[in-house]
C-alpha cells in the first residue's frame, strides 16, 4: 500500500502531472470532497455507506455498471483484508482504481507517424470540439517538427472551413480546403494527392459532425475512411473519436457506432477542465477496449496533453490518500 | 426520438407487472429499482432520480394502485404522470412580444449549438409570428464563429449584425439594438460565445449583456447528451444569469436526454424549445405531455397532425387521397406526396411520432436517399406513363427505358410499381377500416396488415421503398 503512497510523492514531481492537477481540479474537488466526508475514522463500514460510495461514482458520469464493478471490488477488499476502518478505505479506492485501470500493460498515446505520410482522420459528433482539437494537435506535432496539413472535410457546417483556415495560420501550417459543400471523400482524395506531391509528413483531415444514428452521414464517413485508405497504404494511421467530456453515457454509444464505421485507434476527450465529473473516462475504458490518447485540460494550443491514466486517477485523487 | 432506449427499459421493467391482478410491496420495490437505473443510464441526475422514484413509490404503495383493478396499468399511469411533471406540467409557450421589440439572449457552453440555434429560433419567429429578425454576431472568440452565423442568416436571408472580431460583444450589441431600431426588426436573437459555466470572468460578460440589452428571454442551449453536469451547469448559469427558458438541442441523436429531465426539475426553469436536426426548420416547441408519452412509447400522434397540417396543402392531399381510393393514382401523385413528406422533414422523425410504428422501424431505417432514387425515376418517365402507371407495368422495353435513363436497374423500377400498387391497396383498406375498432393507443395495429410477399429470387436483400 505504501505504493501508491510513494507513486504519488514521486508524481508530484513530474512536470506533467501539474497539468492534470490544475484541469482537474473541479472533477478532484467534488469526487474526492464528498469521499472525504463519506470516510471519516468513526464511520461504519455497511451497505449504506457502500451505496454512498456508489452516488459518488454514478454522479462523475462513471456510469451505472462500472461502478458496481468498482464497489464490488471495494467490497470485496474489505473482506479480504478486514478492513474495519472507514478511512482506510480511501487508499483501497485508488488502490482498486489503479488495478483496474493501469494494469501492468504499457499503453502508447503518441500519435503513430508512419513514413513517408500519415494521415489522421478525426470524427465525432456535432459540436465536441474536433476543429479546435485538429489545431491543437497540429500545434503538437510542428512542434515535433513535422510538416503538417489541415484538410477542411467539414464541408457541410457553415464556417467549419473558415474555422480551421484560421487555426492553420495560428499554428503556422498548411492547409487544403475546396468550396463548401463538395462531396468530402473528393476533398480527401484531392488533399492527400496534394500532400504527396508537396511533402507533408502528417495530414489531419477535419470532418463534419454527425450523430452517430444517422446512418447516412455515417455512410459518408465509411466511405472517406475507405478513400484515404485507398490513397495512402495503412491510412489512416489514427482514426481519432473526440469526445466531449461532459457527455453522460451516451458517450459509450458514440463510441461504439464510430467503431464500427472506421475502427477508431483512441479518443480524444476534450473539455474535462469544465466539468466536475469526467468520469467517461473509466467507463470507456471499461466497457470499450480503446485508448484515450488526448485530453483537453484548457483553452489555450498548449492545453491539449497526452494522456496517462496513471495520472489522470492521481489528478481525481491529489492529496486524498 | 431520443428517449427510446429508456422507455424500452422502462416498459421491461413495467411488463412483469402488467396483467399481474396485485402488486406486492416487493413488486414495487423491484421496479423502483429498475426505473432507477434505467433513468441513471439515461444520465438523469441523481438527486432527481432518488426524489422521483421516491414519490412514484409512495403513490404507487397507496390504496388506490395495490386495490385497484388493474395495478400494471396504474402503474404505468403514475410514471406517465411524474415523468410529465418531470418535464413540466404544461408547454410553455413561447410569449412573443407583439408590440416593440422582442430580444432574445442565447447562452450556453461551447458546441451546444447556440449558432445553429440561432439560426433555427430566427426562422421560427418569422415563420410563426411573421417577426422580422435580426440576429447578432457576439461571438468574437471561436474562430470563425462570426461567418458561420453570416452563412446561416445568407441561407435563411435574414439579415446578419456583425462587427468582425475586433469589437468588445457589448459594443456591437449596443450599436445591434441602434441598428434594430433603424431598420424595423422586431425581433433580435444575439449569439453569445460559448463559456464553461464556471468560467467567471466570460460569465461577467454575459451579465454586462444582460444589464445592457435587458432580454425579454435569456435561454440556455444545452446539449441533451450531457452528463450529470447538466444540473450543475443550468444551475450556475439560472444563479448568474436568471435565465427564462431552455433549449434542449441534438435531441435527434439516440442519447436518452435524461439531461433533459432533471434540467426542468432543479432549476425550475421551462423547456422551450427542442433541436432536432442539422436543418435550419429542426426546430419543435417543446411539449412536457407528448415528450413523457414519447419517453413511455405511446408516440406522438399530436406532433405528427401539427406537422401535417403545417405543411400540406389540405385539397392537394384530399385529392391525393380520393384518386388513390378511385384506383387513379398515379405517379404524378406519387411525386407530388413525396414533396409534400419531403417538406414535413425528415423521415425518419416523422415516422417516430407514429404510435408503435417505433417498434416497427427499429431495423428497418427510412433512407431519405431513396426519395432521391424514386424522384429520379419518375423524372425518367414520359407524361403519360406518369398518368397512366399501366403502361410500364405492362411494357418491359418502357422499364428498361426508365432504368437507363435514370441510372438504375430494371428491379428498381419493378420495386416501385409494386410500391405505388401496394399503396393503393393500403389505402383502400384503411378506407374500409371501422373507426370504431380503432386502437387509439395503436392504430396501426388494428390496420390489416398487408401480406408478406415472399423473396423471389436470388440476389441480395437490397430492401425495397420504403414509406
Amino acid at each position: 500500500m505504501g505504493f501508491i503512497k510513494q507513486l504519488f510523492q514521486s508524481k508530484k514531481k513530474a512536470n506533467t502531472a501539474r497539468k492534470y492537477s490544475v484541469g482537474m481540479a473541479k472533477t478532484r474537488h467534488q469526487i474526492k470532497g464528498q469521499l472525504t466526508a463519506l470516510l471519516s475514522s468513526n464511520v461504519a463500514i455497511d451497505e449504506a455507506l457502500f451505496s454512498s460510495i456508489e452516488e459518488v461514482f454514478i454522479m462523475a458520469d462513471i456510469g451505472v455498471e462500472t461502478t458496481l464493478e468498482i464497489v464490488d471490488d471495494l467490497r470485496d477488499a474489505v473482506k479480504l483484508n478486514t478492513i474495519n476502518d472507514a478511512q482506510a478505505l480511501r487508499e483501497q479506492i485508488v488502490e482498486i482504481l489503479f488495478k483496474r485501470y493501469v494494469k501492468e500493460t504499457v499503453i502508447d498515446t503518441n500519435l503513430k507517424i508512419s513514413k513517408p505520410i500519415s494521415v489522421h482522420l478525426f470524427v465525432g459528433v456535432n459540436g465536441v470540439g474536433k476543429t479546435t482539437t485538429i489545431g491543437k494537435v497540429a500545434y503538437l506535432l510542428k512542434a515535433k517538427g513535422h510538416k503538417v496539413m489541415m484538410v477542411a472535410g467539414d464541408t457541410f457546417r457553415a464556417g467549419a472551413i473558415e474555422q480551421l483556415h484560421i487555426w492553420s495560420e495560428r499554428v503556422g501550417c498548411d492547409f487544403f480546403s475546396k468550396p463548401a459543400g463538395s462531396d468530402p471523400s473528393s476533398v480527401m482524395y484531392d488533399a492527400l494527392n496534394y500532400a504527396k506531391q508537396n511533402a507533408i509528413d502528417v495530414v489531419l483531415c477535419d470532418t463534419a459532425g454527425r450523430l452517430q444514428n444517422k446512418k447516412n452521414l455515417m455512410m459518408e464517413l465509411e466511405k472517406i475512411h475507405k478513400v484515404i485508405g485507398r490513397e495512402v497504404p495503412y491510412a489512416p494511421h489514427e482514426t481519432l473519436l473526440v469526445l466531449d467530456a461532459t457527455t453522460g453515457q451516451n458517450g459509450l454509444t458514440q463510441a461504439k457506432l464510430f467503431d464500427e464505421v472506421t475502427e477508431l485507434t483512441g479518443v480524444v476527450l476534450t473539455k474535462l477542465d469544465g466539468t466536475a465529473k469526467g468520469g467517461i473516462v473509466l467507463a470507456i475504458k471499461e466497457t470499450l477496449n480503446i485508448p484515450i490518447k488526448l485530453v483537453g485540460l484548457g483553452e489555450t494550443l498548449e492545453d491539449l496533453t497526452y494522456f496517462d491514466i496513471e495520472e489522470y486517477i492521481y489528478g481525481l485523487f491529489e492529496d486524498f490518500v | 426520438m431520443a428517449f427510446d432506449q429508456l422507455s424500452d427499459r422502462l416498459q421491461m421493467a413495467l411488463r412483469r407487472m402488467r396483467g399481474k391482478a396485485k402488486l406486492t410491496e416487493k413488486d414495487i420495490d423491484e421496479m423502483m429499482r429498475e426505473v432507477r437505473l434505467s433513468l441513471l443510464e439515461a444520465d438523469v441526475n441523481f438527486k432527481v432520480v432518488k426524489s422521483f422514484t421516491q414519490s412514484i413509490k409512495e403513490e404507487a404503495l397507496g390504496d388506490k394502485i395495490l386495490k385497484g383493478l388493474n395495478p400494471g396499468q396504474q402503474v404505468i399511469k403514475v410514471v406517465h404522470e411524474a415523468l410529465r411533471d418531470l418535464l413540466g406540467k404544461e408547454t410553455s409557450v413561447f410569449a412573443f412580444k407583439k408590440e416593440g421589440t422582442h430580444t432574445v439572449l442565447l447562452s450556453g457552453l461551447q458546441g451546444s449549438g447556440k449558432t445553429t440555434t440561432a439560426g433555427k429560433l430566427a426562422m421560427y419567429l418569422r415563420k410563426h409570428y411573421q417577426a422580422k429578425p435580426l440576429l447578432v454576431a457576439l461571438d468574437v472568440y471561436r474562430p470563425a464563429a462570426v461567418e458561420q452565423l453570416k452563412t446561416i442568416g445568407k441561407q435563411l436571408d435574414i439579415v446578419v449584425f456583425e462587427k468582425g472580431t475586433d469589437t468588445s460583444p457589448l459594443i456591437i450589441a449596443t450599436e445591434a439594438l441602434k441598428y434594430a431600431k433603424e431598420n424595423n426588426h422586431n425581433a433580435i436573437i444575439f449569439d453569445t460565445a460559448g463559456r464553461l459555466h464556471i468560467d467567471e470572468s466570460m460569465m461577467d460578460e454575459l451579465k454586462q449583456l444582460k444589464t445592457l440589452i435587458k432580454p425579454d428571454d435569456i435561454l440556455l442551449v444545452l446539449d441533451a447528451m450531457t452528463g450529470q453536469d447538466a444540473v450543475s451547469v443550468a444551475d450556475h448559469y439560472h444563479t448568474q444569469l436568471g435565465i427564462t427558458g431552455s433549449i434542449i438541442t441534438k435531441l435527434d441523436g439516440d442519447t436518452r436526454g435524461g439531461a433533459a429531465l432533471s434540467l426542468r426539475k432543479v432549476t425550475d426553469v421551462p423547456i422551450k424549445f427542442m433541436g432536432l436536426g442539422e436543418r435550419l426548420d429542426a426546430l419543435e416547441v417543446f411539449h412536457p405531455e407528448r415528450m413523457a408519452s414519447r419517453i413511455l412509447g405511446m408516440g406522438d400522434m399530436l406532433t405528427l397532425i401539427d406537422k401535417v397540417t403545417e405543411n400540406v396543402d389540405e385539397d392537394d392531399m384530399m385529392n391525393i387521397m380520393e384518386k388513390m381510393m378511385s384506383g387513379k393514382y398515379n405517379y404524378d401523385d406519387f411525386i407530388k406526396q413525396l414533396k409534400m413528406i419531403k417538406r414535413m422533414g425528415s423521415l425518419g422523425g416523422l415516422m417516430k411520432l407514429i404510435p408503435g410504428a417505433n417498434k416497427m422501424l427499429k431495423n428497418n431505417d427510412v433512407d431519405e436517399k431513396q426519395l432521391i432514387v424514386v424522384e429520379s425515376i419518375i423524372g425518367s418517365m414520359t407524361k403519360k406513363e406518369r398518368k397512366n402507371p399501366d403502361l410500364i407495368k405492362q411494357n418491359s422495353s418502357r422499364r428498361r427505358r426508365i432504368a437507363r435513363g435514370s441510372g438504375r436497374q430494371v428491379s428498381d423500377i419493378n420495386k416501385l410499381i409494386q410500391n405505388l400498387e401496394m399503396q393503393i391497396s393500403t389505402m383502400k383498406r384503411m378506407s374500409q377500416m371501422d373507426p370504431n375498432t380503432i386502437n387509439p393507443n395503436n392504430p396501426l395495429q388494428s390496420m390489416p396488415q398487408p401480406q408478406q410477399k415472399r423473396k423471389k429470387g436470388k440476389g441480395k436483400n437490397k430492401g425495397g421503398f420504403r414509406f
